[in-house]
């Protein structure tokens, strides 16, 4: 896949919708296209990270581990952004992610991540929302639990 | 060493200087003559009266011409035989003199490797390194001529004196009547140039280790902004320099001017008086003209004298001030490191100080009077804080440091007698930061077994000749005559028998410091020459086919490698690697300048491949102003990802708004050369550009080819082309197993890989050859391109390696990793289980698994016991303990 390629997918992102392509073009450019096998690892929970991944194709599995052994808590598909909470916030990774089947991903690293978010709002207004919709995803999943 | 310069000239060239004066003295009778000759040609020959013609010499008899040409040809021989003489006599002062100036250096250098340790605190590199190179130099001329200089010119200066007076001592005393007040006055200037001379050399030391200071603290200089502080004070020095030799030049200048005034009231004379003598005829001009010229000759000895007076004033203020710095007090004789004893035995049995005492600079006792018997062989701990004197005591245990009274014995051997060759061989001791010489890691390892040589080296033809030459040469100048080329490993030392058992010693030495992977690594990442170990580069491409051939059986694997293949376009190399296809040796080829190469241009028009090339550098040119427009010119991502710099991007923005895609043959050459170097480097893989298509690869794969076939014959050696039986000189090991590239954007692969390589290794056996390699790794000035961590795992295997019966540690493993010293630690209280290790440990807790432990306190062993016994309530060890 080239670049033009990759920058068609980046397109139908929603985080990316409205970047400008050459915008897009040196994101692409920039990361480093990755292969994972099902079942590696792409980050473990704890380690520091210094990078955001784009699924572009397969799906990964986000993995929490408990006191009472590692808990799949969410499966994660083509198209969709992970990691980008420990670069945003300094802080070690939230979860594992484990290649649910083969996966090639974008990697983006914290530096030019964090210069798309400060040169386009509408980025960070994205990230936002998907913040928010997950913030709301956990309280209510939370209220749940504590109800039951 | 000798007081004065002359008594140093006399103890060692007392021959050579009795035969230059004798030479000198030797001369004098045919200098004489060729003084008396001219005055017979011109009053006996030209002016003489033709009656007395023809003469009769040895029963030939000669007319005037006759006799004149006779003289003349006799005046030829003596010029001859006077040129001869001056000849041979400067040569053999230039052979003693250096000899001299070669032994002073040779005694100055083994001082300094006598010094006691604490010398080094008073005096510096930057001291030491001058005074053996460059101050001493000027000595060697002096050397050579100190007696022969003054006795061949002022027995020149006599003779021409003598030749003066016994014409007309009126006259021979006008010239030299002022003489005296040379004698006079010269001195006393020169004193003061002596003077200053001796400021001088001062100033210039201090200056030198300034300028030593400034190159090892540079970081400081750079991290504290002090280069401006730093230039002030050598300025400032500079100018003290300046002052003191400007003051010298003018000095040395008067001298000069009232010489030469002196000399030239010589002349004067001569026209005035002799002038007079001859017009009222009582002086002949032959005779006049002869004195003139005698005169003039004059000069020059006269003129070498005073010059010499003065090199010989430098040359004793360079005397004096060098050695009055390699007296060190407690200096021990130098047969403490040229002693060889018939047996070394062991230095077994038990340690024992007696009332041992260290004294420092100051007077303080760092080392305070102890008294002890500590049983060996024991695994010996040394607690104490910091100050305490641990280390102190560990080196003087270890006779690094000779105690200021008493004394340290083992097994009822005193060492402080003790010549190195014993104690060099039968202890150890690693401080905190063992010295890592330039040259190889294993070159280091093995340094502390090369006392002697012990194998002498076998010389053949002209270099057996030469040796010996050196041999003699070196004999004369009192130098030490072992060769450096012998072999000067003792095996024995280490226990092996082999080269192969010494590496296996090697080996081990390195995993007890575990310093064995490091080096396999090295080793991996080193070259070898084919040419000269065959049996590697086998061994190598053996590990290539199982390399090759384990790739096969697993897919995952096979996908990490992109190999070599001359059919095919590799995706994970650039399109010049693709070109090339092998490694390039020499300067022929430059991978970052292919496109201005004129070979590889021509290759690409044989397969009619400029055009398209041309179009993707446009296209990538276009790309690379399309991504890169916006970003700032000095953001990080420039600098790693664009394959142009900031600067050229603007260039090429301005460029391609005025340039025809279609028509980019019509460029200038160096446009083209710009627009060609950009597809030169794409990597389709990691690029992922697009712009190498298939159809490009094809066409590259016949530029390729095409590149091989015509590669002129002068550049046949300058690619090592990639071929599947050969292994490639200038590529690394590790490169060569592979024999491919590892594929972009699988981040296991650089893991996976290393593994599948360790595994070939492992299967064939061909691990410690790897190693061997690695220790042919160069570890750069002091070991600096060794982390300090491995400096002192080098240091220490180094240390192992000779088997030595104590080994003395003073915090030897505290700056290393915790595991490094965790591993250390137990394989070093194993290895020495039957023999003696003394280890100063910077944690007190540490001492546990030693069998005896020592704790000092302000340079006293205030406790001492096995740990158990210590770890009771109220003992200063369980305070450092729970301190800790």
């Amino acid at each position: 896949m080239s670049l033009n390629e990759e920058v068609d997918l980046l397109r139908k992102i929603p985080l990316f919708a409205n970047i400008e392509p050459s915008k897009l073009k040196l994101l692409a450019f920039t990361s480093e296209r990755l292969k994972f096998r099902e079942g590696t690892e792409l980050f473990h929970q704890g380690d520091m990270g210094d990078s955001a991944y784009i699924i572009i194709d397969g799906a990964v599995g986000i993995v929490v581990s408990t006191p009472n052994g590692d808990v799949k808590v969410a499966e994660v598909n083509k198209n969709d952004i992970i990691g980008e909470i420990a670069i945003l916030c300094d802080v070690p990774r939230t979860a594992t992610v484990i290649a649910d089947q083969d996966v090639e991903v974008l990697k983006i690293s914290k530096e030019l991540f964090f210069q798309m978010v400060g040169e386009f709002p509408q980025m960070a207004v994205e990230i936002m929302r998907e913040l928010a919709i997950r913030l709301e995803k956990t309280t209510s999943q939370l209220t749940q639990a504590l109800n039951s | 060493m000798e007081k004065t310069v002359y008594k140093y000239l006399i103890r060692y060239s007392l021959p050579q200087q009795i035969w230059l004066t004798a030479l000198a003295a030797l001369s004098f009778p045919f200098l004489y003559a060729f003084y008396e000759l001219p005055k017979r040609i011109i009053n006996g020959a030209i002016q003489g009266d033709p009656e007395d013609f023809p003469i009769a010499i040895f029963d030939f008899d000669f007319d005037q011409t006759g006799y004149l040409f006779l003289l003349c040809g006799g005046f030829l021989v003596l010029v001859l035989i006077n040129q001869v003489f001056k000849y041979y006599i400067n040569v053999y002062q230039g052979l003693t003199g250096e000899r001299m100036l070669r032994r002073l250096r040779f005694q100055l250098f083994s001082r300094v490797l006598r010094f006691p340790q604490p010398t080094f605190k008073n005096m510096s590199q930057g001291e030491i390194i001058p005074m053996i190179t460059a101050e001493v130099e000027p000595l060697g001329g002096f050397f050579g001529e100190a007696f022969a200089l003054p006795a061949f010119q002022g027995g020149t200066l006599v003779v021409i004196l003598a030749f003066l007076f016994y014409q007309n001592w009126i006259m021979a005393a006008a010239a030299v009547a002022l003489y005296p007040i040379q004698l006079y006055l010269i001195p006393r200037l020169q004193m003061r140039v002596n003077a200053l001379g001796k400021e001088r050399v001062r100033l210039v030391r201090r200056l030198s280790d300034r300028i030593g200071e400034a190159v090892q603290g540079v970081p400081e200089v750079h991290i504290h902004d002090t280069s401006q502080f730093v230039l002030s004070d050598f300025s400032d020095r500079l100018g003290s320099i300046f002052h003191v030799r400007y003051r010298i030049y003018r000095q040395k200048f008067v001298i000069k001017f009232i010489n030469n005034f002196i000399q030239q009231l010589g002349p004067f004379f001569f026209y005035s008086l002799g002038g007079y003598l001859v017009i009222s005829g009582s002086l002949e001009m032959g005779t006049l003209v002869a004195a003139i010229a005698a005169h003039k000759d004059l000069g020059g000895p006269w003129k070498e004298l005073l010059s010499f007076y003065q090199r010989r004033e430098d040359a004793k203020i360079k005397y004096d001030q060098v050695i009055g710095q390699f007296e060190p007090v407690g200096m021990p004789d130098e047969s403490m490191q040229t002693d060889e004893p018939e047996m070394i035995e062991p230095l077994t049995g038990d340690l024992t100080m007696a009332n041992l005492t260290l004294t420092d600079e100051v007077g303080d006792n760092v080392v305070d009077g102890i008294s002890l018997n500590v049983t060996m062989p024991a695994r010996v701990a040394i607690v104490g804080e910091s100050g305490s004197g641990t280390s102190d005591l560990a080196q003087l245990l270890s006779r690094l440091l000779y105690p200021t009274r008493g004394g340290v014995s083992i097994g009822g051997r005193e060492l402080t007698g003790m010549p190195e060759a014993v104690t060099g061989r039968r202890l150890a001791y690693v401080g905190q930061q063992g010295y890592v010489f330039a040259g190889s890691l294993g070159f280091n390892l093995l340094y502390g077994l090369k006392h002697r040589p012990m194998q002498e080296f076998e010389y053949e033809g002209e270099a057996k000749s030469q040796r010996t030459w050196h041999e003699n040469e070196a004999e004369a100048a009192g130098n030490t005559t072992l060769d450096i080329n012998a072999d000067w490993i003792d095996m024995e030392a280490a226990g092996a028998d082999s080269p192969e058992s010494l590496q296996a010693q090697g080996l081990r030495a390195l995993e007890l410091v575990g310093l064995d992977d490091e080096v396999y690594r090295l080793g991996l990442r080193g070259t070898i020459d084919p040419k000269e170990r065959n049996d590697l580069a086998e061994a190598i491409l053996r590990a290539r086919a199982s390399f090759r051939d384990h790739l096969e059986e697993d897919d995952h694997m096979a996908d990490l490698i992109e190999v070599f293949d001359r059919s095919a376009y590799n995706t994970n190399a650039t399109m010049g690697e693709n070109l090339l296809f092998g490694n390039i040796v020499g300067e022929a080829f430059d991978m970052d300048r292919l496109a201005d190469n004129p070979y590889v241009l021509e290759v690409l028009e044989k397969v009619g491949l400029t055009e398209r090339v041309l179009q993707i550098g446009y296209d990538t040119a276009a790309t690379m102003v399309e991504i890169f427009a916006d970003v700032p010119p000095d953001h990080e991502l420039f600098q790693q990802y664009s394959f142009v710099s900031a600067e050229e991007l603007g260039e090429l923005q301005h460029w391609l708004t005025r340039v025809d895609r279609e028509n980019l043959i019509g460029l200038s050459e160096e446009e083209r050369s710009q627009i060609m170097s950009l597809p030169f480097k794409l990597i389709p893989a990691r690029h992922r550009l697009g712009m190498i298509d298939e159809d490009i690869q094809e066409k590259l794969l016949d530029a390729r080819e095409v590149f091989a076939r015509d590669l002129p014959e002068d550049a046949k050696d300058s690619v090592e082309f990639f071929d599947l039986d050969t292994y490639a000189s200038t590529a690394n090991i590790q490169d060569n197993i592979i024999f491919g590239r590892i594929v972009y954007g699988r981040p296991e692969a650089t893991e996976r890989v290393s593994a599948l390589i360790s595994e070939v290794i492992e299967e064939l056996g061909l691990r410690d050859t790897v190693v061997e390699v690695g220790l042919s790794y160069d570890v750069g000035v002091s070991g600096s391109r060794l982390s300090s961590g491995q400096r002192q795992k080098l240091a220490l295997a180094r240390s192992i390696l000779k088997r030595p019966d104590i080994l003395f540690l003073s915090e030897a493993t505290a700056a290393l990793d915790t595991a490094s010293q965790a591993l250390i630690m137990e394989n070093l209280l194993e290895e020495f289980a039957d023999r003696g290790l003394v280890w100063v440990l910077h944690k007190a807790d540490l001492a546990r698994e030693f069998d005896y432990v020592l704790v000092m306190r302000s340079g006293k062993v205030a406790e001492e016991g096995t740990f158990e016994e210590l770890i009771s309530d109220g003992t200063y060890f369980k305070q450092l303990l729970d301190g800790a």
